[in-house]
């Protein structure tokens, strides 16, 4: 009953003093400095991006550590996702194995998800370096990139994925 | 379809056994057609029990159903992996509800690390991204605007998509198709609160975060936030459940599921979608060549019965209301028809309103069983003139490796026994 009086008073208000038809405004301005805890988010242009490196050396000893007992050594799967193998499998009839290496688009949404969702008990946990390391690590398993190769902000939008043009967009959505 | 001028409503209007949905409108159940009702002789004398004589149990805080009803309850899978507890879903059983409102404890979820237990006076959401000014809310602060209500449909994604097999497999409606509920959901509107920020004339897309561990994303299309998407505080009249998002959920009406997001916490908006996980690897549908098709939003008009199915085995020849659900995103459901044969011949079944876009419709058809072999098929048409395929024709367009949106035309087989099982006709 509060809402619906407040609602008449303001119509009739708004021929006296149009400020009182808007809506009511209750966000509170906010820096971005102090969103930045939260703006995980990364585009595949690598918007977003933290500082950091690191290559599939490095992140072997990362992915024995947080990934191995999910995903199977070498990332071949079991009792959670496989993240290696498939590629070849997309082809008209065949049983389609979706994996990183096969599937996944952007190079870039390997690094926002393991930042964001992983190792699963203890998620964004890890430091930006270790998540460079880790995906370098899933994307060498695959024969994406080297041993050796460095990813940081620059080189990771860069990484060509197998299946990259392998999406079109849904005929039918909602104009 | 059979028609006949001046028929009866008792009258068959399809093959084997399908009535005039008349019956409904004008009575006149169970004459010449219908035969003798179910039972013959007479009953027995009426006892008088003990609950007659004594006084029940007292008031409850929060009312519990009968114990009697304690089988109506989700189906839970077993997770891949005991040690990543919280993957997965709780499936409603559909079969064993009625009307078009999900019981809020019943109500299918599906979750990517676990139900977080989130204290609303801590909860935030942000707005930010292309925006004049950059915005958090509180829970309090939220539930200060003007709110709304409206009844909707969530499906996951992923419903149904155990009938991608190549073989039917023998499930029942919760296994098969228990990612749908539907709930009064109540909110501000979404478009409102990004006025509020002043949306900058570049954005195109909003991307949606969640508060659990896993950080639940989704890229949504702006036209689709500024359009009918809440912001939830409420389902069915109560703050919404943990399972479905406590203390704030985006709702997409007629959107899959996944986008739906639960624990909202945050809303970037940017020129182009941010290629998620759930947007890639997953929600994305493998055709019969090497393509597969993006950004699927919304749920294609589908329908489905969900009584006589699996599990609700019937008792013997004669009259059966047959029961089902039929729901579209992208409007109303304007017609179903209801087959005895597997498809042969059709009937039109009875919509029982209200009859709401982008939400579920109860449908009913009178059928008189013979007691001999059946298939039961319902098939939906929305107000787009979209009309459910048949299994063959799903298959033709896309394949059948796309595991998500599977929308075809759903067949029970009903035996001389009365079971019904998961077929392919």
């Amino acid at each position: 009953m509060y809402m619906l009086r407040h609602i008449a008073f303001c119509a009739t208000a708004v021929v006296a003093t149009p400020a009182f038809a808007q809506t009511p405004q209750f966000g509170k301005p906010i820096e971005p400095a102090d969103i930045a805890p939260w703006d995980i988010s990364i585009g595949p242009d690598g918007a977003g991006l933290p500082p950091g490196r690191g290559t599939a050396a490095q992140g072997e000893s990362v992915y024995a550590a947080q990934c191995q007992g999910c995903h199977g050594e070498k990332g071949a799967g079991g009792p959670n996702d496989a993240l290696v193998g498939g590629i070849g499998s997309l082809v008209p009839d065949k049983t389609p194995v979706r994996t990183v290496g096969s599937y996944w688009p952007h190079a870039t949404t390997l690094f926002d998800y393991v930042r964001r969702a992983m190792p699963f008990q203890e998620s964004k946990s890890l430091i930006s370096d270790e998540v460079y390391a880790v995906s370098a690590y899933i994307l060498n398993l695959n024969g994406i990139i080297g041993t050796n190769d460095v990813l940081d902000a620059q080189s990771l939008p860069k990484v060509k994925m197998p299946n990259r043009d392998g999406f079109v967009p849904f005929p039918r959505n909602p104009k | 379809m059979v028609r006949r001028k001046n028929s009866h409503p008792g009258d068959p209007t399809a093959g084997n056994g399908m009535l005039s949905r008349r019956i409904f409108l004008e009575g006149g159940l169970v004459t010449a057609a219908t035969g003798a009702g179910l039972f013959s002789a007479s009953a027995e004398p009426l006892a008088v029990q003990p609950w007659m004589k004594v006084p029940g149990t007292g008031f409850a805080g929060y009312g519990q159903p009968s114990q009697f009803e304690s089988k109506v309850v989700r189906f839970i899978p077993a997770p891949p992996n005991p040690a990543t507890q919280g993957v997965g879903a709780a499936r409603t059983p559909l079969h064993l509800l009625e009307g078009i409102i999900t019981p809020s404890g019943l109500h299918f979820e599906r979750s990517h690390s676990g139900i977080p237990d989130i204290d609303p006076d801590q909860h935030r959401l942000v707005i930010h991204g292309l925006v004049k000014r950059p915005l958090v809310f509180t829970v309090e602060a939220l539930s200060r605007y003007p709110i709304l209500s409206r009844i909707a449909f969530l499906e996951c994604g992923g419903n149904s998509q155990a009938l991608n097999a190549p073989q039917a497999q023998s499930l029942n409606v919760t296994a098969i198709h228990g990612l749908l509920g539907c709930q009064e959901w109540t909110g501000v509107r979404l478009s409102t609160l990004l006025d509020e920020a002043g949306v900058e004339p570049t954005a195109r897309w909003m991307i949606a975060e969640g508060a659990d561990a896993a950080a639940m994303s989704r890229s949504v299309p702006l036209a689709k936030a500024m359009d009918d998407a809440l912001v939830c505080l409420y389902q069915n009249g109560e703050h919404v459940r943990p399972s479905n998002g406590y203390p704030v959920r985006l709702l997409l009406p007629g959107f899959e599921g996944n986008m739906n997001v639960k624990w909202l916490r945050r809303l970037k908006l940017t020129t182009g979608p941010a290629m998620i996980k759930d947007e890639t690897s997953k929600y994305s549908i493998l055709l019969k060549d090497e393509k597969a098709w993006q950004f699927v939003f919304p749920i294609e008009v589908k329908s489905l019965i969900t009584r006589p199915s699996p599990g609700l085995t019937l008792t013997g020849p004669g009259f059966y209301e047959i029961s089902g659900l039929a729901w579209s995103g992208n409007g109303n459901i304007r017609q179903v028809d209801v087959s005895a044969d597997g498809g042969g011949s059709w009937a039109p079944a009875a919509l029982q309103g209200p009859i709401l876009p982008k939400a579920p419709v109860r449908f009913r058809a009178p059928w008189q069983w013979n007691g001999g072999p059946a298939v039961l098929q319902s098939r939906a048409t929305d107000d787009t003139g979209m009309v459910q395929p048949t299994r063959a024709a799903f298959a033709a367009e896309r394949g059948l490796r796309g595991i998500y949106h599977y929308n075809a035309i759903a067949s029970w087989r009903i035996d001389e026994k009365g079971e019904a099982t998961n077929v392919y006709a």
